[in-house]
């Protein structure tokens, strides 16, 4: 597999996972802001729901939005690195046997 | 890989014995104010002994090198990094007048909250990690490279270098005229000197820390001062958690004592006594409100009325300080029937306000089904502009660029809303807690015993009552309706409320001035390399030494810092509506083309100039359009969307122009989709 090819599947993935993350990132902001009113009837541990929501809900879900980023990132990056190193390997023996053609047999 | 280890760990050390070290300091003040030391000196020395601290470490962390004056040397390991940001991000709004605002607003304050921390998942998402693969040194940078193509010389790379310098200095400047008047006010208010001297004592604090180490020194002592925020705003709020719910962890605990606040305000709410005073407020408004009609005869009515009491006074030889008064009134009375407008609209709009029921706290958008449309919708606004404000801050997103790796960089966006987090989760929790100590020990105590902190603020800035408590039905007892409370003193006065020894205030106030100065720190930077390296090296002269160039940037730090003290000193509104305003022009001005810059290859410098530009006009003609303080008016908003928010206009406007332009014009050139490329690539 040539660079381009690894660092374009890399884009693909890294842009489906940016876009799932910003989804969970405005469906909690959006519905913790908008559905307040109907939500303020359920509780929490002592919280009403929107209250806790908009408190600290939110942010918690934030928090861990990022902390998922992060850790998949590094996966992506790596799995990426571990390719082009393989494809780097193969270019190499390819070179390689390329220059030295196997011994004739006798 | 070794080295950066120990590095690591050396730097935890670090602080760990500075840790350890505050903590003696606090034992030792308090252990000298049982001895009896004064409160001024507990203030002088929390004052002297923080401000040196910084000073130190900017001294100790000194250079002259542009990699370490820019970008710290790149080496700030994440968890720091990200200290340092949230100290960065910590402002005095923030530490001063959030709590405040969520005390006086309720749920409706709690958009702050969610705003300023939900805007750190675009910074991770969309921006941080790709500034840090990019690898210069300011923001204008990134968007000059990636819009002038190949190294953003051309003149579409110096158009936008230009415009994105202007929105940097706009923005940071608001911010920081901010910061540095929170500076003034807790310095006078805790040593007692004068409001301008202390902006000037607390600037030179953090002119002695960035002049000599820029982004290097500020790294560090802001990683200080984090410690320093930490400890003191979790020290009351812990204190007063344990105090009325038995739990010291104040953000479990106060889920508990909401429905008891609810209860309380419902009680309150139908108290007869309570009806008395607002009713007086409201009897008030509506006389005030006959005077404004009269005008200008009642001006003049007015004014000829004060002068025969003065004459009175004077005939019947009545005591000295009866004449002052009556002088005093004559001399306070508008000057002509415009005045009179203005200061008895004024009057009456404090009046009608105070005459208001009580807003209960936990309910989200209180009011009949238009007015808690209205409500929820000014809250998803304000939301959103916050949230993309914060993703456009310059002097955040400049932190991308200090850790060793992209994935560093991502780490350290998580470690910095954790950071933040400490202290967000517990401003709410706050915020219920003084409200309920408030609502349960001082309202219903009468006069004759006040506790010795209400006279105490209430006597701290007679022109402008902070805190204002007088019997207005004259029965003796507190109201609720009687109190009024600034957003801005509540989180001061809290340790005092709660009745912890006057260390913890001098703590607090410390920990104010901690927040205040470290993003102050942060924005005087940013501001100053825009300045020095994007004005001065990037367009001026090309073949400056690094040494001038670092030169040049200390000087222009210099500049800005006395400007934008100046600026303070002149007391320009409240803190946290300032702050408002910057958010929403640095998301109108540079939130799409650095997003676009990175995930849309066919954006140009054409698109990113007039997006730029209709970005930000937008923004700030609404908010001259519709703030009454701007010369606009409230019944010029679209969908009643307060002014503060005015990005939610101003950011798709931006971004509309930007795509259309783009569009119509033709594609960048070759090296810049090779940078995007670059950009976006993993680092192998």
């Amino acid at each position: 597999m040539d660079k381009t090819l690894i660092r374009a599947r890399h884009w693909e993935r890294t842009r489906r996972l940016t876009a799932l993350l910003l989804l969970a990132w405005l469906a909690t902001g959006f519905c913790a802001a908008f559905f307040a009113r109907e939500l303020a009837g359920l509780s929490v541990f002592g919280w009403p729901l929107s209250f806790y929501l908009a408190a600290q809900g939110a942010s918690l879900v934030y928090l861990s939005i990022l902390a998922v980023y992060a850790w998949r990132m590094r996966k992506l990056d790596r799995a990426a690195a571990t390719q082009a190193a393989a494809a780097a390997t193969a270019t190499a023996a390819a070179t390689a046997a390329a220059v030295s053609p196997p011994e004739p047999r006798t | 890989m070794k080295s950066s280890r120990t590095f690591f760990q050396r730097l935890r050390s670090y602080y760990l014995l500075f840790t350890g070290g505050f903590a003696c300091f606090l034992v030792a003040l308090s252990v000298l104010e049982q001895e009896g030391m004064s409160r001024t000196w507990i203030g002088y020395l929390f004052m002297f002994a923080t401000i040196v601290l910084y000073a130190s470490i900017g001294v100790l962390s000194r250079t002259s090198n542009v990699l370490e004056y820019y970008v710290a040397g790149r080496r700030v390991p994440a968890m720091f990094n990200g200290m340092a940001t949230a100290a960065d991000w910590i402002s005095a709004a923030s530490f001063i007048s959030l709590a405040g605002g969520l005390y006086l607003h309720g749920f409706d304050g709690l958009a702050y909250i969610m705003g300023w921390t939900g805007g750190y998942c675009l910074v991770a998402l969309l921006i941080a990690p790709y500034l840090r693969k990019f690898s210069q040194y300011t923001i204008p940078d990134f968007l000059a490279a990636r819009y002038g193509g190949g190294d953003g010389e051309g003149p579409g790379g110096r158009a936008v270098r230009i415009l994105a310098v202007c929105a940097t200095i706009i923005v940071s400047f608001t911010y920081v005229v901010a910061q540095i008047y929170a500076v003034g006010l807790i310095a006078s208010r805790f040593t007692g000197v004068d409001f301008s001297v202390g902006i000037f004592l607390g600037l030179a604090s953090i002119l002695v820390c960035s002049f000599l180490g820029g982004m290097r020194a500020i790294t560090w002592t802001q990683v200080a001062q984090y410690i320093i925020i930490l400890v003191a705003f979790l020290m009351p709020a812990i204190w007063l958690s344990g105090k009325h719910t038995d739990n010291p962890i104040p953000q479990l605990a106060y889920g508990k004592l909401l429905p008891k606040l609810s209860a309380r305000e419902y009680v309150l709410q139908n108290d007869p006594k309570e009806a008395e005073v607002r009713a007086i407020f409201r009897q008030r408004a509506d006389e005030l409100d006959a005077r404004l009609r009269a005008l200008p005869a009642s001006w003049e009515a007015g004014r000829i009325e004060l002068q025969r009491k003065l004459d009175r006074v004077k005939l019947r030889n009545a005591s000295l300080l009866e004449i002052r008064n009556a002088e005093r009134a004559l001399i306070a009375y508008p000057k002509n029937a415009d005045e009179a407008t203005r200061s008895w609209s004024e009057a009456r709009d404090q009046n009608l306000a105070r005459a208001e029921p009580i807003t209960p706290h936990a309910t989200p958008y209180p009011g009949d089904a238009e007015t808690s449309d209205i409500k929820r919708n000014n809250f998803l606004a304000l939301v959103f502009c916050l949230m993309m404000g914060t993703a456009a801050l310059p002097h955040i997103l400049m932190r991308a660029y200090t850790t060793p790796s992209v994935h560093e960089t991502r780490v350290s966006v998580f470690w910095t809303l954790f950071f933040i987090l400490l202290i967000y989760l517990t401003i709410p929790a706050l915020a219920v807690l003084v409200k309920y100590d408030i609502y349960s020990a001082l309202v219903g105590s009468d006069y004759a015993h006040l506790p010795n902190w209400v006279s105490y603020w209430a006597n701290v800035d007679k022109a402008n009552p902070l805190f204002s408590i007088s019997d207005i039905n004259h029965d003796g007892v507190v109201q609720l309706a009687e109190i009024t409370i600034d957003a801005d003193v509540l989180v001061l006065a809290t340790p005092e409320i709660a009745g912890l020894p006057y260390v913890v205030s001098g703590l607090v106030a410390a920990g104010g001035l901690a927040a205040a100065l470290s993003t102050a720190d942060g924005l005087l930077l940013a501001i100053s390399n825009a300045l020095s390296h994007d004005v001065y090296y990037k367009i001026v002269d090309r073949s400056a030494s690094t040494q001038k160039r670092v030169t040049i940037s200390k000087l222009l730090l210099l500049g800005v810092a006395f400007i934008a003290a100046y600026g303070a000193s002149q007391k320009p509104g409240d803190i946290l509506s300032l702050v408002g305003a910057a958010f929403s022009l640095a998301a109108s001005a540079l939130f799409p083309a650095l997003v676009l810059a990175v995930f849309w290859k066919r954006a140009n410098y054409q698109g990113a100039v007039a997006g730029m530009t209709t970005g930000f006009a937008v923004c700030l003609y609404y908010m001259l359009h519709t703030n009454p303080t701007l010369g606009g008016s409230v019944a010029r908003q679209w969908f009643h969307i307060a002014p503060i928010s005015a990005g939610i206009f101003g950011v798709p406007a931006g971004l509309l122009t930007m795509v259309t332009v783009s569009l119509l014009t033709p594609p960048p050139e070759r090296q810049t989709g090779a940078l995007v490329d670059y950009i976006r690539a993993p680092e192998l």
